[in-house]
């Protein structure tokens, strides 16, 4: 079965859009990420994939300069991570959608359009973009949960970013909604923008460039869908990262640098 | 500071207040339904000839202090909402300056303050009608004063809540002990020295004590327009230190 992911992959992609060398994060007294490297090409559909606790949104935080670190480093298109002039070109979704229920789409959407100084026709854009357009007036309380995330996320492509940080951005949606999400960062990433996307299903890897699969906090691989069905001897990938579980489990500590995005 | 960013603020809290008539209500009704009581419960008084009446006392000092309760339990409720939904962890990935999301809550509320002043100051003088020596602007004045110094408090407790429980609990830590103080109960020369000096501490006493230079006085007096300065230089200091304790970068 061929995959979009397994094609798009072929590309060849020069610049790093975000790059992560031996970060370490302690939160209260427990690692929750250890010695994690990685790379972000730019313009690619990067998964973060790995269970529920794996430390994905810690890494998500961490990239955008919100989350304390305790050793390592990240640069984030060129500059170091939380530097100020990034928050103008790195866009975050995060996990529980952080719009105000008591404002309309529209009020929502061009509140964060404002703050980056986009106009209300981008904001009007953007909420057409998540398919929202019928709705712009009405109170987001008052959507569904598929909906109320989407205006998170119209929220986030309002500011143009060049990197956009999403995490689990699929959960709790419709089949048909997944597809149309997946669909739509395709195609910001043809327009050249960068995305991290996490999540906890493995069968979204799928629509992913490349994969970084985490688990207790280590990187466990970096790899293509492709490599990953065959290194985990299986076309179902959630068989797959399995399977790579159990097989890197012996082997688990010096797995962090294998295979490059 | 960005103006632009701080204005987007502004109206983006008004048009969540606006959306919401219970605060509204309580913005506007309540501090004037309080001073209708207030104003009955003495209504039966027996006064020396040549007395004030207990309203004009009082009542006067009501003014400022219904608002400046209600201001506080408002800003810290809302701004603490902030928080526990995500949005201002969100907003803190965005270019927005701490500075300008705490001063443009405090503007949209001060303009909230504003309209409250305005209604209660005019019942306050039309339904029952209040009588002191001074402008009834500088009455106004005061009274927006006062409510913007709950608006600053509310934002800078807010900050060492982490529930709406715990935000609520700041009531008899920030407002009770200032009540207490403030003068209205015991004048404030006549307090032991520790009172007295934990008094001198607290802002609202400067802000009752403008009241009281307001009741006598024809014309603003020095002390009162200190009183301003102080009142004033609190909020401004409450607001900075309210977007120091907002951290971008958290454990």
């Amino acid at each position: 079965m061929p995959s979009a992911g397994a094609h798009r992959a072929g590309r060849i992609v020069s610049a790093t859009a975000l790059s992560v060398q031996n970060l370490h994060v302690v939160r209260g007294k427990k690692p929750v990420l250890q010695d994690v490297s990685a790379t972000v090409p730019t313009g690619a559909v990067v998964g973060l994939l790995g269970p529920s606790g794996s430390g994905k949104t810690t890494l998500l935080r961490a990239c955008v300069g919100v989350q304390r670190i305790s050793s390592g480093s990240i640069t984030v298109l060129g500059l170091p991570a939380g530097t100020a002039s990034l928050r103008e070109t790195v866009g975050y979704v995060t996990q529980a959608a952080s719009v105000y229920k008591d404002l309309t789409v529209e009020e929502n959407v061009r509140y964060f359009a404002a703050i980056h100084g986009r106009s209300r026709i981008e904001a009007t854009t953007a909420i057409s973009d998540v398919g929202l357009s019928k709705l712009a007036k009405r109170t987001a309380q008052s959507l569904s949960g598929g909906q109320f995330s989407r205006v998170s996320l119209a929220c986030a492509l309002v500011t143009a970013p060049r990197l956009l940080m999403l995490d689990e951005p699929t959960v709790g949606l419709d089949p048909v909604l997944r597809a149309d999400l997946w669909a739509q960062f395709a195609q910001l990433s043809t327009n050249g923008t960068t995305l991290v996307v996490s999540s906890h299903v493995m069968e979204e890897a799928s629509h992913c460039d490349s994969l970084l699969l985490l688990r207790a906090g280590r990187l466990l691989a970096a790899l293509t869908p492709g490599q990953l069905r065959e290194r985990g001897q299986s076309e179902d990938l959630e068989l797959a990262f399995l399977h790579l579980i159990q097989s890197t489990d012996v082997e688990f500590t010096d797995s962090a640098q294998d295979g490059a995005a | 500071m960005n103006p632009r960013m701080m204005m987007a603020t502004t109206v983006r809290v008004l048009a969540q207040l606006r959306q919401d008539p219970r605060s509204i209500a309580l913005i506007l009704v309540v501090p004037a339904a309080l001073l209708a009581f207030f104003y009955y419960l003495f209504d039966n008084e027996t006064l020396r000839p040549g007395a004030p009446r207990t309203f004009d006392r009082v009542g006067l000092i009501m003014l400022a202090i219904f608002p400046f309760i209600v201001m506080f339990l408002i800003t810290s409720i809302t701004m603490l909402r902030e928080r526990t939904s995500g949005t201002l962890e969100r907003l803190l990935t965005t270019p927005i300056h701490k500075a300008d999301l705490l001063f443009g809550y405090a503007i949209a509320f001060s303009i909230a303050a504003t309209l409250q002043a305005l209604v209660s100051t005019a019942v306050a003088y039309w339904a029952f009608g209040l009588s002191v020596a001074g402008s009834p602007w500088l009455v106004i004045l005061v009274a927006v004063l006062t409510s913007v110094l709950g608006v600053a408090l509310g934002l800078l407790a807010s900050a060492f809540a982490h529930t709406e429980f715990q935000a609520v609990q700041f009531m008899p830590v920030v407002v009770i002990p200032q009540l207490l103080l403030c003068g209205l109960f015991v004048a404030r020369d006549s307090m032991n020295g520790v009172l007295q000096a934990i008094s001198n501490l607290l802002p609202l006493s400067y802000s009752v004590e403008a009241l009281q230079q307001i009741a006598e006085n024809m014309d603003p007096t020095s002390t009162m327009w200190g009183d301003v300065l102080i009142v004033a230089a609190f909020v401004v200091c409450g607001l900075i230190l309210a977007s120091l304790t907002l951290r971008r970068r958290t454990a």
